[in-house]
């Protein structure tokens, strides 16, 4: 696994990049970085671009690192000809900045649809006529028992559009491909020139669920743009946030698995554990989702006494009425029927995708970059990472019951640590304007670690921004996970996934 | 299971216990009901759509059905279909790749139907304006009734605005029918 670390001794470094380290890369350097992705050398973090040049920032056990390919001749070498899990993030820098991918094996278009009315709209041609039309050719499944079944843009119940196509023998899924970027908004070209602030609520509004982690994340990524710490008690508070935030998220999950089951009753308890965690919220900082309230230099709001007895009440309550609910679960067989050997991702494709998150860890990953590389204040606190290896729809209600008791934990550690001082940082201080600045920053949401990259300039607003949902790895292993069980039970799949749309069509 | 249902049998409703917010929805409570009644009969069916949320309107339209809120104790329900459908509640700047979607579960909806836009970014495309991805606000796309500004509104908001719609259709019937 030192390959990395050679690549990073022998090639020159760019010097910009906070707090890692990045490569300025040839063609070679690429090709053989994608090689090693494939032989399971490496995890791919992301892949991204912009109109002269490609980045992917990669990680091995022994290192994280950026590796950038300029593209003077508007293509660079495919990454997901020899490592899949690259694929969709390819074909999306060719639809918004229109550099090739060399070789790579997918000539679809990704978010883009044909309805811009403009192609490559980030790229340095950008104003060139849309083709149009809404064409897209499925992947096939042939065969005389087959058919097929389209489901959305406009799903059933009250979730995301996307589209899926199953192809199935009777009841039974042969295949089922995704199709995204029905929500794609254009994140990436509204940050282009934001200020600080503005760009700020756009990070906090890429995927709403997650909407502190993403704050955290865009927060993060600039302090080391601008060499600036924040506040110590502004990042026990941030860490408070983004522990509520994942505990209203996975009560809210149980219970919709349990409901996709049509087992309502431990929908309705979850459902009123969630609703307490996001009232709790809002009498702590202001807002039921805390939208808005991490920004660059700190938090926008302090947390006052009144807040803090809100939170410890909502432990106490947690604690004693959640484990009844475990007991519900775990005891109901009719459920278990359901969840039970539904729904299986291998250990081996999880590891592949390098999948985060409870997809990850329910299939035998331990990843949790709260742990590894780990960031404040968590270093410091007591918490496990459940695992599970089943990898079925069981399995990542296990991973999501055990998280839940975990937030818990930490929520009663941040309280009774939460040091004093100062909340928020003045990013307006002289020292703070730098040529150009670059940070990333990776941050465990509750569905797997966000990356934010960003780039400044020396007013401090952003030059270019990319932000990668954790769901870009897990989408496509929901396909492979449902081959084979029956229609029916795709909700229950899906729920269990809850991958984000948003997240994912930026 | 039994223990808990049991223990839920017993204990007085969760349904707003005594808070701020008691009053007020007691209010919307009794009005929506006569509302409802009187313009539909017993039940409002409506249709979410999300036409390029960020997912924090459709979290805060779940919460309408959890045990707080309970919007079926009104008659109010959330259907599958836009067939089923009286209101469309759409969120989201209209994307340009959810637009034809959202047009043709408009046109799916039969009469007599409301549209209410949920959340800034329905209302005003909020911090999404002016994307090249972006058809526009919803109103640019089907008409629109009512909206409910908040990002997101809180989910005593949206069954408010659920309220005012309802007093708006029947005041306009009334006219109509003297």
């Amino acid at each position: 696994m030192a390959w990395l670390g050679e690549i990073m001794r022998q090639r020159p470094l760019d010097d910009v990049l906070r707090p890692y380290a990045r490569v300025i890369a040839d063609k070679d350097t690429w090709q053989s970085a994608a090689g090693r992705l494939a032989m399971g050398e490496a995890r791919l973090l992301s892949l991204w671009a912009e109109p002269d040049a490609v980045h992917m920032a990669l990680e091995t056990d022994a290192a994280l690192a950026v590796m950038s390919l300029a593209c003077p001749g508007g293509s660079f070498p495919s990454v997901g000809r020899m490592y899949r899990p690259a694929l969709r993030l390819e074909r999306t820098i060719r639809d918004l900045y229109g550099l090739r991918p060399e070789g790579c094996p997918d000539d679809r278009g990704w978010l883009d649809h044909g309805r811009w009315g403009v192609r490559h709209p980030l790229g340095a041609g950008a104003d060139a006529p849309a083709v149009g039309g809404d064409t897209y050719a499925f992947l096939t499944a042939e065969g005389p028992p087959l058919h097929q079944i389209p489901v959305g843009p406009v799903h059933a119940g009250i979730i995301e559009p996307g589209h899926f196509r199953f192809s199935a023998n009777g009841e039974t899924v042969v295949r089922l491909e995704e199709r995204l970027g029905y929500v794609h908004k254009g994140i990436d070209g509204l940050m282009i020139g934001a200020n600080l602030e503005r760009a700020a609520k756009l990070a906090a509004r890429v995927s709403g669920d997650s909407t502190v982690a993403y704050s955290i994340a865009f927060a993060r990524a600039v302090e080391a743009a601008l060499g600036l710490e924040a506040p110590r008690r502004s990042v026990w508070l941030a860490a408070l946030m983004a522990e509520l935030e994942r505990l209203a998220n996975h009560l809210g999950d149980i219970g919709a698995i349990a409901n996709d089951a049509s087992f309502s009753l431990l929908h309705a308890h979850c459902g009123i554990l969630r609703e307490q965690v996001l009232r709790t919220s809002a009498v702590c900082f202001g807002h039921r989702l805390m939208m808005d309230r991490v920004v660059p230099g700190g938090v926008a709001v302090d947390l006052s006494s009144e807040g803090a007895g809100a939170a410890r009440a909502l432990v106490r309550t947690i604690e004693r009425q959640f484990p009844e609910l475990v007991e519900l679960y775990d005891n109901t067989t009719s459920l278990q029927d359901r969840t039970v050997a539904t729904g299986i991702l291998s250990p081996a494709l999880a590891r592949q995708y390098g999948a985060g998150g409870f997809v990850g860890r329910a299939s035998g990953g331990s990843r949790d970059v709260r742990k590894a590389p780990g960031y404040a204040p968590y270093t410091g606190l007591a918490f496990d990472v459940p695992t599970r290896d089943q990898g079925d729809v069981d399995a990542r209600v296990w991973v999501r019951i055990e998280e839940v008791r975990q937030s818990v934990r930490l929520v009663g550690q941040l309280l009774d640590g939460l040091p004093g001082g100062p909340v928020r940082a003045d990013l307006s201080r002289p020292e703070f304007r730098k040529p150009t600045a670059e940070g990333l920053a990776l941050i465990e949401g509750f569905r797997g670690d966000v990356l934010v990259w960003v780039r400044l300039d020396p007013d401090v607003n952003v030059l270019r921004c990319h932000l990668r949902d954790p769901s870009w790895f897990q989408w496509p292993l929901l396909e492979a996970a449902i081959e084979g069980n029956i229609v029916a039970d795709f909700p229950l799949c899906n729920k269990s996934f809850n991958c984000s749309y948003s997240g994912h069509d930026l | 299971m039994r223990k808990l249902l049991f223990k839920s049998l017993l204990r007085s409703p969760l349904t707003e216990p005594a808070s701020d917010d008691q009053a007020k929805l007691d209010e919307v409570a009794s009005k929506l009901q006569r509302a409802a009644r009187r313009r539909l009969g017993r039940s409002l069916s409506i249709r979410e759509v999300d036409a390029g949320s960020c997912n924090a309107c459709e979290l805060e339209i779940h919460a309408l059905n959890n045990a707080y809120y309970d919007l079926e104790r009104f008659g109010l329900r959330f259907v599958a279909s836009p067939r089923h459908a009286d209101v469309l509640l759409v969120t989201g700047p209209v994307t340009k790749n959810m637009r034809q979607a959202l047009e043709r579960t408009y046109q799916a909806t039969p009469d007599p139907k409301w549209v209410v836009a949920v959340g800034d970014c329905a209302a005003n495309c909020g911090v999404f304006a002016a994307s090249y991805a972006c058809a526009g606000p919803v109103s640019a796309i089907i008409p629109v009734d009512l909206e409910v500004q908040g990002c997101p509104p809180p989910p005593i908001k949206i069954l408010e605005g659920l309220l005012t719609l309802l007093a708006a259709t029947n005041a306009a019937q009334a006219k109509v029918g003297a």
